[in-house]
């Protein structure tokens, strides 16, 4: 007897298990065993009680008659995607009249396929159409063709399911996205204006560039730490090597340490990315080489500190408060340590470098610095310092592609001002090619 | 050969995902979404270099025996320590706190003990300094010592006072002319920054993909 009574007792379990289970409602994912019943036969049935499982026929029986079910699907394919996703819209029935609507249950299945799975919920005020293939759960595969059918879903779980349509088309591969036409065109625009100006350099045409007092400072700020005797302290960012305000620090860093080399002044590269860690060590490393002293260069030099951001901010502010450095560099990528990192170096009386792409820093570091490199012309230094004629003309290429902007937001104001005042609307077009999304 | 290949993959990979990103054909996505999964991969192994610098930066100080020496000790102990606990005692690590009667903590983990008490504590207070360093660098920058310092004064004493209560005593047009001051003027030059900082961004990126900047490569670069 005793060996009996687990078996009796799971055998309890189970049989009250299924009794449970046939009491859930029907989550999504579960299948619905039936075609769907047009004809709706009886009152609605209000009692909550016990939701029969979603079987269509049993629960449009307890629907009130005359009741229509939501129908009319149309199926169209997801435009400019991988072909993962259909959009379907459908026509409403009587369901919009009852108080206790609470929604449509979307239920899907390959075509030939016995199982209607439901695929999602679209709630009361959501509308009547729907995007397959979001849920990862319940991904639309390409060139698959599906069956879609809508219940109308009531607070007491009952449903009125309209008819399995199949699908008018099924989901593509698309290999251009038509909505991204107007950034294609530009970065055409661009791409042309920077090889022309490439090429003009290369033939020998001379190109002016403005001077940027940051970027004519950093000798002067460099040549003072040597007469000073006190190391230069350049931070190339928090960011990663993926950033190209990184990438353009350490290029910059490389003709630091060409002319630090030269002059024989300590050079301390704290890092927070291990990546750009490995990348500025060459990058002083080859400088030195340059500059014809390789022995000179010191590992110790280029150091990985941290990657926690504040933990890296106590470190070279302590570097900064015990080694006193004559000349501080931020060049890089910055975020809420920018400040930190100025003002002790203000304190501790080093002349300060700063530049960024971070907009918000920005205002931080100038009032904070003795000179900053705003925005694009952290970008341009490199170029500046090198005087290639490749790297000119790319600054070039920037300014004729600025210049067209500038031009074109000149010429919509004044349209604007005009309109304004005459109260008409010419070249409305205009203002709609600049007010438009770049991307659809 | 050290400089031409990498200069190679990344012209090959520059424009290979610029072509990506207006094909949205599932194979580009594939190769997009392999990309971004493996990108991560090198960073782990370059953590490895990192933690070796740090190391060899301190094991020189200690050698040397350097001013502040005695410090890098508190450097390296738990820099090597805390990875011992997690290994050897993998509750240490944060899985080492138990829900009690309650939901309260009933045992901590050495590893979560240090990272709650001391680590977030210190940073903290890092990051509280920026309080007082706004006040010392807005000081700073509101000194009224040219025409156009002066500007920025009264700008940003009408800002600031807009945003607050005493704005709204002065007139109901107050806050509006701070509003005014940071919807348009402060708007139109933080885009005039945004919009040089997108192409100069873009041309950097141009430039590395065909190779006329190679800093990127460190040594291997000139």
């Amino acid at each position: 007897m005793t060996k009996k009574l687990p078996a009796l007792l799971l055998m309890l379990l189970l049989a009250a298990g299924l009794a449970f289970a046939q009491g859930e409602d029907p989550p999504p994912g579960e299948t619905l065993t039936e075609e769907p019943v047009e004809a709706i036969e009886e009152e609605a049935v209000t009692d909550t009680g016990d939701a029969a499982a979603p079987d269509a026929a049993s629960m449009t029986s307890e629907i009130g008659s005359g009741m229509v079910p939501p129908g009319a699907i149309q199926v169209t394919d997801w435009p400019n995607d991988a072909g993962d996703a259909l959009l379907l819209t459908f026509e409403p029935g009587s369901e919009l009249d009852s108080e206790t609507f609470l929604g449509y249950s979307v239920y899907r299945r390959t075509q030939g396929e016995g199982e209607l799975v439901q695929v999602g919920f679209i709630a009361l005020n959501e509308g009547t159409s729907f995007t397959d293939g979001y849920d990862p759960d319940y991904p639309v595969e390409p060139g698959v063709q599906y069956e879609y059918q809508i219940a109308a879903t009531y607070l007491d779980g009952a449903e009125v399911a309209g008819e399995v349509t199949i699908a008018q088309e099924v989901s593509q591969n698309q290999w251009f996205h038509t909505g991204k036409v107007r950034v294609l065109v530009g970065c055409a625009l661009f791409l042309g204006l920077i090889l022309f100006y490439f090429h003009a350099a290369q033939r020998g045409v001379q190109m002016y560039l403005r001077p940027i007092a940051g970027i004519e400072a950093i000798d002067e700020a460099i040549g003072r730490a040597t007469e000073m005797g006190k190391p230069i302290l350049y931070v190339p960012g928090l960011s990663s090597i993926g950033d190209v305000a990184t990438i353009a620090s350490l290029t910059i860093l490389g003709r630091v340490a060409k002319k630090v080399a030269e002059y024989q002044t300590p050079l301390l590269v704290p890092n927070r990315d291990p990546i750009v860690y490995t990348i500025a060590e060459e990058t002083v490393r080859q400088g030195y080489l340059e500059a014809g002293r390789p022995d000179a260069f010191e590992k110790d030099s280029v150091f990985f500190l941290t990657q926690s951001q504040f933990a890296f901010v106590a470190g070279v502010n302590g570097i900064m408060m015990r080694e006193k450095p004559a000349t501080n560099f931020y060049l890089g990528m910055f975020w809420a340590e920018s400040l930190i990192l100025a003002e002790t170096g203000s304190l501790s009386g080093a002349i300060q470098i700063a530049g960024t792409d971070a907009v918000t820093q920005l205002p931080f570091f100038i009032t904070t610095c003795d000179y900053t490199l705003i925005g694009e012309e952290l970008y341009a230094a490199s170029a500046y310092l090198g005087r290639e004629p490749k790297q000119l003309g790319s600054i070039k290429g920037q300014d004729a592609c600025k210049g067209i902007i500038m031009a074109v937001i000149t010429l919509a104001v004044l349209l604007s001002v005009t309109d304004l005042i005459a109260g008409t609307e010419t070249l409305a077009w205009l203002k709609n090619v600049i007010t438009m999304p770049i991307v659809d | 050969m050290k400089r031409s290949v990498p200069l190679a993959i990344v012209m090959v990979g520059g424009i290979l995902f610029m072509i990506q990103y207006f094909i949205p054909h599932q194979h580009s996505q594939t190769l997009f979404d392999y990309y971004t999964e493996w990108a991560p991969i090198v960073g782990a192994f370059a953590l490895v270099l990192g933690v070796g610098s740090l190391t060899r930066l301190h094991m020189h100080k200690i050698k040397r025996k350097a001013k502040n020496w005695p410090y890098s000790w508190a450097v390296l102990i738990p820099l090597y320590l805390l990875p011992v606990f997690a290994l050897l005692m993998p509750q240490s690590m944060g899985g080492g706190i138990t829900e009690g009667m309650g939901g309260d903590r009933m045992t901590q983990g050495v590893f979560d003990f240090a990272y709650l008490n001391i680590q977030v504590s210190i940073q903290s207070t890092m990051f509280s300094l920026l309080a007082f360093y706004i006040a010392s660098a807005a000081f700073r920058a509101f000194r009224a010592k040219s025409a156009l310092a002066t500007v920025l004064l009264i700008a940003a004493i009408i800002v600031m006072l807009g945003q607050v209560p005493i704005g709204e005593l002065i007139g109901s047009w107050f806050p509006k002319i701070g509003l005014w001051i940071l919807r348009y003027p402060n708007t139109a030059a933080k885009r005039a920054i945004a919009l040089g900082v997108g192409f100069g961004m873009l041309a950097t990126q141009l430039k590395i993909i065909f190779g006329v900047e190679r800093n990127w490569l460190g040594g291997a670069g000139e």
